[in-house]
């Protein structure tokens, strides 16, 4: 069974991101970047479920600049067994994104397709679904734990507003993942090495034959409202009067 | 311009969101339609109904509808589409599950978690867990959105009579099926719409030690939230957690127990109109978005709070 990771490079989770000062977007100029938690979350229940025997070939593909490669030699040192870059500098939508992804699905022909629940820097949650919608697979957002079936179906439990929800569904099938799924594996010097021999083919949206034109313009960015700066109270009847004094008791 | 809203419902009642994400669309236009897709909710349609603003109601009541899945509700919002200017959906699990597929059935674009309607085709919605707002032209000739519940006031229940319309198309889900659902209950206030929620973070230290926080919740008829750190150590389950990718909340006060304040968690919680932080780390990021803290060991704390109260 071939699996198709697909994953992004963002901000690391841990920058505390600012606005450029002239409001037109923000500002990540020396900002350090990483393979998007949930990515990497997807690249390692694609792993594990080789180390299974359930997957025989992991695909990773990624969308950006030629630093992109980076992640993607993450993934192979993960125990990814080979690399797609799609090359652009356009900042895409989401859409234009699962279009760029159906091409390489009907290249590949996966079984399993595993993507991260949302990325964090544009925090949009959508191309896993638009990729379902435009493959016409059956998708299942969210997941906490991965279950395949023999070669023909696959059982998810999924993270929902009022708890847990599982779906079964027929292969071939559309994942994407949540937090608590796995815990993504650190990689060890010997497998980085590895990772340079494996193979990372690159194209480009045009070469594609893919429109990544979008109806979306971004007009700006401003910084969040700030809260008015708080007091310590030395006690639990300062506390107390307080909330009072705010009416919230 | 003509607004369609697709309700969050159980079968049995409608969320709150759909409330919220109604008043979104009264910002658009005075011309909303209300879907209701699932199976036996004649009791949500019965309160839709009477919605403020609501001129008419879609209902496609069937057994292959009955959990919503996105594999089928897609394919009808998408059928009936092409009849409005703006499809507007809670951004719920279900509706960040459902609605991106139906923008890419489309071949539109979608904005997740709008927080703010600018114009008809401008929005503003968070990006890097909040700590930046994007203002974002659409020009789409359907603009889809799913809309923050807590950036908007709740619609409300007036005098209203809408026309009901059934609808009959039947798409069915071929390739996905539902195995099992698994969902708490509790006799709290939801935590997406109460007025006053109390969270607990890795401080609390178990799942027993969690019952001061219930406690206090109680006293306080608060809903409880938690920390990401709080779900994966198993102390709560997942539907508890606040923050960039679990439950936004806004509530009138917030209370952060033994949460340090991580960025991805502040993303789910500092709308809030009062914060309240107790923590016995004084350098713990959560001090700086309270409204008042309190640098003093929980387990002390808690107790003489609840009993105060």
């Amino acid at each position: 069974m071939k699996a198709l990771v697909a994953i992004k490079r963002v901000v690391d989770y841990n920058v505390r991101v600012r606005v450029k000062s002239d409001h037109s977007d923000v500002d990540i100029s020396n900002a350090k970047m990483s393979i998007n938690p949930f990515c990497e979350i997807a690249v390692e229940e694609a792993v594990r479920l080789k180390e299974q025997g359930i997957v025989s070939e992991i695909v990773v593909v990624s969308i950006g600049e030629a630093e992109v490669q980076e992640q993607i030699r993450a993934a192979l040192a993960m125990g990814a067994d080979r690399g797609i870059l799609i090359e652009t500098s356009e900042n895409l939508t989401s859409l234009s994104v699962a279009k760029l992804l159906t091409k390489v699905v009907s290249n590949e022909e996966p079984e399993i397709i595993i993507l991260g629940k949302q990325a964090i820097d544009s925090d949009n949650n959508q191309t896993c679904q638009m990729l379902a919608a435009l493959c016409d697979y059956p998708q299942a957002t969210f997941a906490s734990k991965v279950t395949v079936n023999g070669n023909s179906s696959v059982v998810v439990e999924r993270e929902v507003d009022g708890g847990l929800q599982t779906l079964s569904m027929t292969l071939p099938a559309i994942i994407s993942t949540d937090l608590r799924l796995n815990t993504p594996r650190f990689v060890k010097l010997p497998d980085v090495m590895k990772a340079k021999k494996k193979p990372i083919t690159k194209t480009t949206p045009e070469e594609m034959g893919i429109n990544i034109d979008s109806n979306i313009t971004l007009l700006g960015v401003e910084p969040p409202s700030e809260r008015s700066p708080g007091i310590l109270v030395g006690s639990v009847d300062e506390l107390l009067e307080c909330l009072r004094t705010q009416s919230v008791l | 311009m003509k607004v369609l809203i697709i309700a969050e419902h159980d079968n049995q009642h409608i969320k709150s969101e759909t409330l919220n994400t109604i008043s979104a669309g009264k910002q658009l236009s005075e011309n909303i339609d209300l879907l209701i897709v699932g199976y036996n909710c004649e009791s949500v349609v019965k309160t839709a109904s009477t919605l403020d603003s609501v001129k008419s109601i879609k209902v496609a009541d069937n057994s292959i509808y009955e959990h919503q899945l996105a594999e089928n509700v897609s394919k009808l919002i998408a059928k009936i589409a092409p009849n409005y200017s703006h499809i507007l959906f809670p951004a719920t699990s279900k509706g960040k599950d459902i609605l991106p597929r139906v923008a890419a059935l489309l071949d539109v674009n979608a904005l997740s978690d709008v927080t703010e309607i600018v114009s008809e085709n401008t929005f503003k919605r968070p990006i890097y867990a909040g700590n930046a707002i994007a203002t974002v032209l659409n020009e789409d000739t359907i603009k889809l959105l799913s809309i923050r519940a807590s950036s908007f006031d709740p619609a409300l229940v007036t005098n209203n009579e809408a026309n009901i319309e059934a609808l009959g198309d039947e798409f069915a889900s071929i390739n996905t099926q539902l195995v099992s659902n698994e969902l708490s209950q509790s006799d709290r206030p939801e935590l997406t719409s109460a007025q006053i929620v109390v969270s607990g973070g890795r401080g609390l230290g178990s799942a027993e030690n969690f019952d001061l926080v219930y406690k206090l919740a109680e006293k306080l008829n608060a809903a409880v939230g938690a920390s990401r750190a709080a779900v994966d150590s198993g102390y709560v389950s997942n539907d508890m957690q606040v923050g960039q990718t679990g439950k936004i909340v806004a509530p009138d006060a917030y209370f952060a127990i033994g949460i340090s304040g991580a960025i991805q968690h502040l993303a789910g919680m500092k709308d809030s109109k009062i914060i309240v932080a107790i923590n016995k780390d004084e350098e713990a990021p959560i001090f700086q978005v309270a409204d008042y803290g309190l640098v003093a060991d929980l387990f002390d704390v808690l107790p003489e709070l609840t009993a105060k109260l």
